[in-house]
């Protein structure tokens, strides 16, 4: 095994920051040290925070984490900012509302930009994960991109999925229904002690109502203050609940499966992506054809099966 | 493969004066780079695990406090006991001309003072980070 890949089954912080650097450039010495630490990963259990921006993700994912370091826990954060489209850049906030887990050995966090992925995560994420998972952390917590619709794709890696709504959103909260109420395992309405509380878990409630007529688990709608440590163990036991329940049932496979299935296509995706738009001789053949599109001497179709028909013979 | 320079804005110490490494954060963000920011108050070690975890290639410390002499080393020293060498770090703030040999003798490689265009600390780093 490499030195990079064994450094991180031990837990090493420069090494596990290091590797997921490779992972998040797509630089291609990092697919031998993934295939190297995969054997070593599926212990961690996997928990997305998800929810409106300013609804508190970061605080809470902070209190979260010191309760599951009261039992034991190595936590791993990857917290994911949106990267500006124009300019490629990212600023990354969300470690200010985590600062005091900083010097806890037994916590890592990193910071992430969206880098051109839509759906609220970053297309890394997955490698992330079995970064973490390899290098000893019990949980894992993934915090999105505040989110608005159809920031939805945390279902696809997490075990867990917490939704973060607050009090005041109003009738907001049926133009966000279509999408992120739908993947809560766990709804929680933080900033309980603000006005219009009640309303807004009346309003929760009444939607899960409908949403589980004929479910055999409801999803829980927990209040919470996390700025002042309240409610918080409530979260942990509704997780470890939905826990059991995934594990009692085929449910955990298959959604295990599912991230897999998520996972392996991504990496093809990648993969064939480079191939086709990094190899320079590609590159060539596209600037020319795209030149052709432009003239009208080639439809972008029979372009596409051009550069496609070498790839797929 | 797409790199990108990430960047740690860090303000160490007892200053909560964050409006200048706050418009420099932006300003690095818009120049393509990823700007990872800590928040008020914090020490050395908190700052280099920081840098670690998120593998930065640039810290930029932020201090107008005056205690610049001590927070700022504070910092390099522990880069240095802790053998990072692929770290540059830079210091912002009110800094006087006399404290400034000093500090880059410490290993502070960038000083920017008030009134510094946004796009000389963008220059700066691009020239002196390898990704």
């Amino acid at each position: 095994m490499s030195e990079l890949g064994s450094n991180v089954l031990k837990g090493d912080q420069r090494s596990i920051a290091r590797l997921i650097s490779y992972v998040e450039n797509g630089e291609i010495k990092a697919s031998d040290i993934m295939k190297e630490i995969h054997p070593h990963t599926g212990k961690a259990y996997v928990i997305g925070i998800t929810g409106v921006m300013g609804g508190g993700k970061s605080t809470l994912i902070c209190e979260i984490t010191r309760e599951f370091r009261k039992k034991g826990k190595k936590v791993g954060i990857i917290a994911i900012d949106p990267t500006s489209p124009f300019s490629g850049g990212a600023l990354l906030g969300d470690r200010v509302r985590m600062m005091e887990l900083s010097m806890d050995e037994g916590v890592f966090i990193r910071s992430m930009g969206t880098r051109g992925m839509l759906g609220g995560l970053t297309s890394a994420v997955y490698d992330v994960v079995e970064i973490l998972d390899a290098s000893g952390k019990d949980i894992i917590l993934i915090e999105t991109v505040g989110v608005g619709q159809a920031e939805v794709d945390i279902i696809k890696i997490a075990d867990t999925t917490l939704v973060t709504l607050v009090p005041g959103l109003g009738d907001s909260i049926q133009t966000i229904k279509a999408g992120v109420m739908e993947i809560a395992d766990i709804f929680i309405i933080n900033k309980a002690d603000k006005p219009g509380i009640e309303q807004t878990v009346a309003e929760v409630e009444s939607l899960v109502d409908i949403e589980c007529l004929n479910k055999e688990r409801r999803t829980p709608v927990l209040k919470t203050i996390a700025k002042d440590r309240k409610g918080i163990k409530d979260i942990i036991d509704n997780i470890e609940n939905h826990k059991e329940y995934l594990l009692s049932s085929k449910k955990f496979y298959i959604k295990r499966k599912k991230r897999y299935e998520t996972e392996l296509v991504e990496i093809i995706r990648k993969r064939l992506m480079n191939f086709i738009f990094d190899e320079s001789k590609f590159r060539n053949k596209i600037e020319i054809l795209i030149d052709q599109i432009y003239k009208r001497e080639i439809d972008p179709y029979s372009a596409s099966d051009k550069i496609l028909g070498k790839i797929l013979k | 493969m797409v790199k990108k320079i990430r960047v740690l804005i860090a303000k160490p110490g007892l200053d909560g004066h964050d409006r200048g490494a706050k418009i420099v954060a932006r300003a690095l963000r818009n120049a393509g780079m990823e700007v990872i920011y800590t928040g008020l108050h914090q020490t050395a070690e908190m700052i280099v695990e920081t840098a670690i975890q998120e593998d930065v290639n640039v810290i930029g410390l932020s201090l107008l406090s005056g205690a610049h002499m001590t927070l700022f080393t504070d910092v390099t020293k522990l880069l240095k006991k802790k053998n990072i060498e692929d770290i540059i770090v830079l210091g912002g703030g009110i800094i006087p001309e006399q404290d400034k040999p000093k500090l880059k003798k410490e290993g502070i490689i960038g000083i920017f003072g008030p009134g510094t265009h946004t796009e000389e600390i963008i220059e700066f780093i691009n020239e002196n980070v390898k990704i």
